[in-house]
C-alpha cells in the first residue's frame, strides 16, 4: 500500500501540468474566438507562417486592454 | 436595414446579402458573371483570360491574388469575392497617420512594429479568413494577421519601416475589405470582455475538486483502517494544499461581492455564500490540523466549481452586438474637407493635395476629431452631417429620419441649417460647420439625466431578495443549534454552528437564476432576440406598459406593397426597367426593382445617369428609358396622365450633381415571392416586396408625385409615358395581431416623429384605450416613458431610430428593432431582428414563464437545504454526507432550471409563434448566427 505515497504524487504532477496547459490556452486567447480555427482547419494549403510572427510579443502582452 | 445606417454598414449588408442571394440569380457558372464576387457583368470589357469581370476593381483583386499565388481564393468559396467599390487611394486614409488618430486605432506599437484591430463587416467566408491571414504574401511589411471571424475582426501586425497605417487600410480596402471606421473607436477605449479570469477561476477549481475527491475516496469508503490515521492524515494535508488557491484565487469574486452588499447594508445571495465558504475552510483547516478528520474540501471545491459555472453560463454575450452605442457610433471616423484656395499650406508645408476617392482636387479626409468650426465639408450621397452646419453649396434633400422620425426627406438651398446626424440624398453638397461636432443638437439629447444613470446591475433582483430572507433564517438557525448545543453538550456547539453554515451554504439557490435566466438568454438569442444580460428576462417579466414606436418598427422598411398603374408593360420592357433599377441605390429604386425581380437577368443598360432628386435614365436594347419624379418627366416632354398639374420646380436633367452608379446591387437580387404576379400581360398588378435590407419605403428622395398613400415612380420609354409605380408604406405583417394580444394585459402607446396622417389608421389597431402621439421630439418621447414610470409602470420602449435613444435609455426595457443586427442600433437592453417584432407577446410571456421556473428551483433548492440544515443542527454532519447533499442539489436545479425554461419555449403558444418565425427565415438565421 506504500506504493501510493509514490503514486499519489506522481498524479498530482501530471495534473499541475494539465493545469498549466489550461491555463496557457487561456491565456493565449484559445476561449476568446472558438469559432474561426474551425473554418482555418479547411483551408486546404497549410498557412505559412509569417515572417514576423518569431519577434514579435505575444497575444496577451499585445492587447492593452487587458484590465 | 435601413437607408439611414452608414455607409459602411451598408456595405456590410450588401457584402452579406450578395454572398446569400447573389448565387441563386446569378451563378458563377453563367459566363456574364464576375468572376471575383458573383455580380452580374454588364458587357465583356473587362475580361480577362476567359474571366469577365464586372468592373475594373474587382480584376485588379483577381489579378493582384494570382500574381502572389493566391488563386486558391477562389477555390476556397464559389462566393468569396466582395465587389470593390472604389479605387483605394493613399491619400483618402491619410488621417489615419495622424498622432492622435492613429494612437487610438492601435492597439500596440513599439518603434518597429505595430498591431492594429479593425473591423471588416465584409468579412463573410472562409476564403476572407485564408486571404486576410495571407496578406504578408500580398505586401511585404505586413507580419502577421489573425481573424476573429464572428467578431469581423482582423488583427494585423506591421512593420512601421515599411508601412503605414493608412497604407495597410488602403490595402484592405483596394480588395474589397474596407475597415469600418467609426467616430466611437477614437473616444472611448474599446474594453475586451474576454472573461480570461472566469475561465482560469473555473479551471483551478474544477481541478481542485476533481483531485481532492480522489484523496478523499479513501475517507469515503472508510479504506484507513489499513495504515491508520496516518494515511488519512496525509491526505487532509494534500487537500488542504490544493484547496487554498481555490479558497483565495476562485472564490475572490464573491469575497469582493460579499463586502460590497455588507458594506451597502444589504444581504445579497453572496454573503451566505461567502459565510458557507468561509465557515467550510475554517472548519476544514481546524479538523485538519488537529487530526480530527480530513475536512469538506471537496465540497469547498465542488461549490465553487458549480457556482462558476453558472457565472460563465450566465454570461453569454453576442460579442457583434453593441448594447451601449451612442450617436458616436453612428458617425464615421473621417469626412472630405474642401480645402480653402486661400490657404493652400495646411500641414507639415505641404501643398493641397491632390484628392480624395475621387480624385478631385482641393479635397481631403480628415478625421472627425480634427474639425474645427468654419471648415467646409463636403458630403456625397448617403452621407451624414456630423455637426450642424449651413448649407453652402448645391439644392440638399436631407434626410432626418433616423434622427427625428420623420419619414419624408428634407429640402434645403443653400443658406440653410442643416442639423447633425441627417443623411444627404442624391449630389454632392458642401456645407460649412457651424458648432463643433460634441455641441450639436442630435449630442444635446445624450445630456439628458437618462443617460448618466446606469441601470444595468442593480442589486434587486430576485435572488437577492429570496436571499434577504434566506440569509436571517440561516443566521438565526445557526445560532440557535449553537446555543442548545452549548448547553446539551458544549463540545458539539461550534460544530452545530459551522456544519448549518456550511450546509445552508445556498449553492443550489444560486445557481437556479443563472441556469434558468442563462437558458433564456441563449434560446430567444437563437431566435434573432438579444438580451444585454440575464437580468434583462427578470425586467421583461414585470413589463405591464409597452410603448411602440411608428416608423420602421410597426411600420415595415420597405414591405410595402409596389403597385403598376398604367398601360400593362411586356416582358421585355418589365426587364428594361428591371435593369434600370439594378443601377441604382435610391430606396425607391431598390424597392421597385425588387418587386419586378423575376427570372429575368439584367439587360446591358448604356449611359446610365441618376439625377439627384429627380431621377434616373440610360438606355436599354436601343430603348430610351426615364425613371423618375412627375416633375422631372414633364420636364423632359413625356406628359404625365391621371395627376394633377405638375409641381413648380422643374429641374433640367443633368443640373444636380449625377451620380454614376458605382454602387452594389446586391440587394437586389434577394429572391422575390410574387410567383402569382408572373403574369406581366395584366393592366395592374399587385406584388409584395420583401423587407429587404436597402431600402426604406417612406416617401424620399426622387421627388416623386406625393400621394397619400406614399410615394410614386413614374416611368416613360422612349419618351412617351407609360405609367408609374405606386410604393406604399405598410404594417409588419402581423403588427396589428401583436397589438391585439398586448392590449388586454398591458397599457399600450404609440410615438411617432411622423405626422398625424395616419391616426385614424392607427387608432383602429390600438383600440380606444391606447395613448397615441404624433410629432414626437425625441425629448417628448423620454418625457412620456418617465411619466408612465412615474405613474408605478414597467415600461418596455419599442423603437429603432437614434430618435428613440432618449425613450430606449429611459424605459425600464428598451428594445431596438433592427433589419440587420450588426447595423447601428441606439443603446438598448434588447436587439431584436425586425422579423421578430409580432412574437414580442410571445416574449414577454415567456420571460414570465421563466421567472416562475427560477421560484420553481428556489424551492427545489430550498427543500435540499431544510433535510440538509436538519441533519446540521443535530451535529451529525459528516463529510460524505456533505460530498453528496452539495452536487446532488446543485446538479438537480440546473437540470431543472435549464430543462422547464426550455419546456416553457418548446410548448404552448410561444413556441408556436416563434417556430414559424424561424422555418421561414432558417437560411438567414443560419448565416446570423455564424456572424453573432
Amino acid at each position: 500500500m506504500s506504493i501510493i505515497l509514490v503514486l499519489i504524487p506522481l498524479s498530482i504532477v501530471f495534473a499541475v501540468a494539465f493545469l498549466a496547459a489550461f491555463v496557457w490556452a487561456v491565456r493565449s486567447g484559445q476561449y476568446e474566438d472558438t469559432c474561426t480555427p474551425s473554418m482555418r482547419v479547411l483551408a486546404d494549403e497549410p498557412m505559412a507562417k509569417a515572417p514576423l510572427r518569431e519577434n514579435f510579443p505575444t497575444n496577451k502582452k499585445v492587447n492593452n486592454d487587458e484590465p | 436595414m435601413r437607408n439611414e445606417t452608414t455607409t459602411a454598414s451598408a456595405d456590410d449588408s450588401a457584402a452579406s446579402s450578395g454572398a446569400l442571394s447573389a448565387a441563386p440569380v446569378m451563378g458563377r457558372s453563367t459566363a456574364t458573371s464576375c468572376f471575383h464576387c458573383g455580380l452580374a457583368c454588364n458587357d465583356g470589357s473587362f475580361a480577362l483570360a476567359e474571366k469577365s469581370f464586372c468592373c475594373q476593381g474587382c480584376r485588379t483583386v483577381f489579378e493582384l491574388l494570382t500574381e502572389n499565388g493566391l488563386e486558391n481564393y477562389y477555390q476556397l468559396s464559389e462566393t468569396a469575392g466582395v465587389r470593390v467599390k472604389q479605387a483605394a487611394s493613399t491619400d483618402q486614409f491619410k488621417f489615419l497617420d495622424e498622432p492622435a488618430v492613429r494612437e487610438r486605432l492601435v492597439d500596440f506599437a513599439n518603434d518597429r512594429l505595430t498591431k492594429v484591430t479593425l473591423h471588416i463587416p465584409a468579412i463573410h467566408c472562409i476564403a476572407c479568413v485564408w486571404l486576410l491571414e495571407n496578406l504578408f504574401r500580398l505586401k511585404p511589411g505586413i507580419g502577421q494577421t489573425q481573424v476573429n471571424f464572428p467578431r469581423k475582426e482582423v488583427s494585423i501586425t506591421f512593420e512601421n519601416e515599411k508601412l503605414k497605417l493608412s497604407e495597410v487600410v488602403g490595402l484592405l480596402t483596394s480588395l474589397g475589405y474596407e475597415p469600418e471606421l467609426k467616430f466611437s473607436d477614437l473616444q472611448s477605449d474599446r474594453s475586451s470582455k474576454t472573461p480570461r479570469r472566469l475561465w482560469l477561476q473555473l479551471g483551478l477549481a474544477g481541478f481542485a475538486f476533481g483531485n481532492i475527491m480522489l484523496f478523499s475516496l479513501s475517507a469515503y469508503l472508510g479504506l484507513d483502517s489499513a495504515n491508520g490515521p496516518a494515511f488519512r492524515k496525509l491526505m487532509g494535508w494534500f487537500s488542504l494544499v490544493l484547496a487554498t488557491p481555490v479558497f483565495f484565487y476562485s472564490a475572490a469574486d464573491y469575497w469582493r461581492a460579499a463586502w460590497v452588499s455588507l458594506r451597502q447594508k444589504l444581504l445579497t445571495i453572496d454573503v451566505p455564500i461567502a459565510a458557507g465558504i468561509v465557515a467550510i475552510y475554517a472548519q476544514s483547516i481546524y479538523e485538519v490540523v488537529t487530526g480530527h478528520g480530513e475536512g469538506y474540501f471537496d465540497s469547498l471545491a465542488g461549490l465553487l466549481f458549480f457556482l462558476l459555472c453558472g457565472k460563465l453560463f450566465q454570461q453569454k454575450t453576442y460579442d457583434r452586438l453593441a448594447f451601449d452605442r451612442d450617436y458616436r457610433s453612428f458617425f464615421p471616423l473621417s469626412v472630405t474637407r474642401k480645402l480653402e484656395r486661400r490657404t493652400p499650406i495646411r500641414r507639415d508645408g505641404e501643398l493641397a493635395r491632390a484628392g480624395s476617392e475621387t480624385g478631385a482636387p482641393g479635397e481631403e479626409r480628415v478625421s472627425l476629431s480634427q474639425l474645427a468650426l468654419g471648415d467646409r465639408l463636403i458630403l456625397r450621397n448617403g452621407e451624414l452631417i456630423p455637426a450642424d452646419a449651413r448649407l453652402v453649396d448645391g439644392p440638399a434633400l436631407i434626410d432626418y429620419s433616423f434622427v427625428t422620425g420623420e419619414s419624408e426627406p428634407v429640402e434645403k438651398k443653400p443658406g440653410d441649417y442643416l442639423y447633425a446626424g441627417g443623411r444627404q440624398i442624391g449630389g454632392a453638397i458642401e456645407i460649412e460647420m457651424t458648432k463643433a461636432v460634441s455641441q450639436s443638437y442630435l449630442t444635446s439629447l445624450w445630456n439628458q439625466d437618462a443617460f448618466r444613470k446606469d441601470k444595468a446591475d442593480t442589486l434587486d433582483n430576485l435572488t437577492n431578495r429570496y436571499s434577504q430572507r434566506f440569509t436571517k433564517l440561516v443566521l438565526v438557525i445557526a445560532i440557535g443549534s449553537a446555543a442548545y448545543w452549548a448547553f446539551a453538550d458544549a463540545s458539539r456547539a461550534v460544530k452545530a454552528f459551522t456544519s448549518v453554515l456550511i450546509v445552508a451554504c445556498p449553492c443550489a439557490l444560486a445557481l437556479a437564476a443563472p441556469f434558468a435566466l442563462g437558458t433564456a438568454v441563449r434560446l430567444l438569442g437563437g431566435r434573432k432576440i438579444f438580451l444585454k444580460n440575464a437580468h434583462v428576462v427578470e425586467t421583461l417579466a414585470k413589463v405591464d406598459a409597452v410603448v411602440f414606436d411608428k416608423t420602421g418598427t410597426l411600420t415595415a422598411a420597405g414591405a410595402g406593397s409596389v403597385t403598376w398603374d398604367g398601360a400593362s408593360l411586356n416582358e421585355a420592357e418589365e426587364r428594361w426597367l428591371y435593369s434600370m433599377t439594378r443601377h441604382s441605390t435610391h430606396p425607391l429604386a431598390v424597392r421597385v426593382g425588387d418587386a419586378i425581380a423575376r427570372e429575368h437577368f439584367p439587360d446591358t443598360v448604356r449611359s446610365f445617369l441618376e439625377t439627384a432628386g429627380c431621377g434616373m435614365e440610360g438606355s436599354v436594347a436601343g430603348n430610351e428609358i426615364w425613371m423618375g419624379s412627375q416633375a422631372w418627366l414633364e420636364s423632359r416632354g413625356a406628359c404625365v396622365r391621371e395627376f394633377g398639374p405638375p409641381s413648380p420646380r422643374p429641374s433640367p436633367p443633368g443640373e444636380g450633381a449625377r451620380i454614376q452608379s458605382a454602387t452594389n446591387t446586391a440587394s437586389l437580387a434577394a429572391p422575390s415571392n410574387d410567383s402569382s404576379a408572373g403574369d406581366s400581360g395584366r393592366a395592374s398588378h399587385v406584388v409584395t416586396a420583401l423587407p429587404l435590407l436597402g431600402g426604406e419605403g417612406r416617401g424620399e428622395g426622387e421627388r416623386s408625385l406625393k400621394t397619400p398613400q406614399g410615394s410614386t415612380v413614374h416611368v416613360a420609354i422612349n419618351g412617351k409615358y407609360r405609367g408609374c409605380f405606386h410604393l406604399a408604406s405598410a404594417l409588419r405583417p402581423d403588427a396589428d395581431k401583436l397589438i391585439g394580444q398586448l392590449s388586454n394585459d398591458y397599457e399600450l402607446a404609440l410615438l411617432s416623429g411622423d405626422n398625424a396622417k395616419e391616426r385614424e389608421r392607427f387608432a383602429s389597431v390600438f383600440g380606444t384605450k391606447a395613448h397615441l402621439h404624433f410629432n414626437q421630439s425625441p425629448l417628448n418621447k423620454l418625457g412620456f416613458i418617465h411619466e408612465l414610470q412615474q405613474r408605478g409602470r414597467t415600461v418596455m420602449m419599442v423603437g429603432d431610430g437614434l430618435n428613440d435613444a432618449g425613450a430606449l435609455q429611459q424605459s425600464d426595457v428598451g428594445v431596438a428593432v433592427v433589419e440587420n443586427v450588426s447595423a447601428f442600433s441606439p443603446a438598448s437592453d434588447v436587439i431584436a431582428a425586425s422579423s421578430t417584432v409580432p412574437s414580442l407577446g410571445a416574449v414577454l410571456k415567456f420571460s414570465k414563464d421563466t421567472v416562475r421556473v427560477v421560484r420553481a428551483a428556489f424551492l427545489v433548492s430550498a427543500a435540499y437545504n431544510v433535510i440538509g440544515v436538519a441533519i446540521a443542527a443535530s451535529g451529525r454532519l459528516s463529510p460524505i454526507v456533505c460530498a453528496v447533499l452539495m452536487p446532488l442539489s446543485s446538479i438537480t436545479v440546473v437540470a431543472f432550471a435549464c430543462g422547464a425554461t426550455t419546456w416553457a419555449l418548446r410548448s404552448g403558444k410561444h413556441g408556436k409563434s416563434f417556430a414559424k418565425d424561424v422555418e421561414s427565415k432558417v437560411s438567414h438565421l443560419n448565416y446570423e448566427r455564424a456572424s453573432v
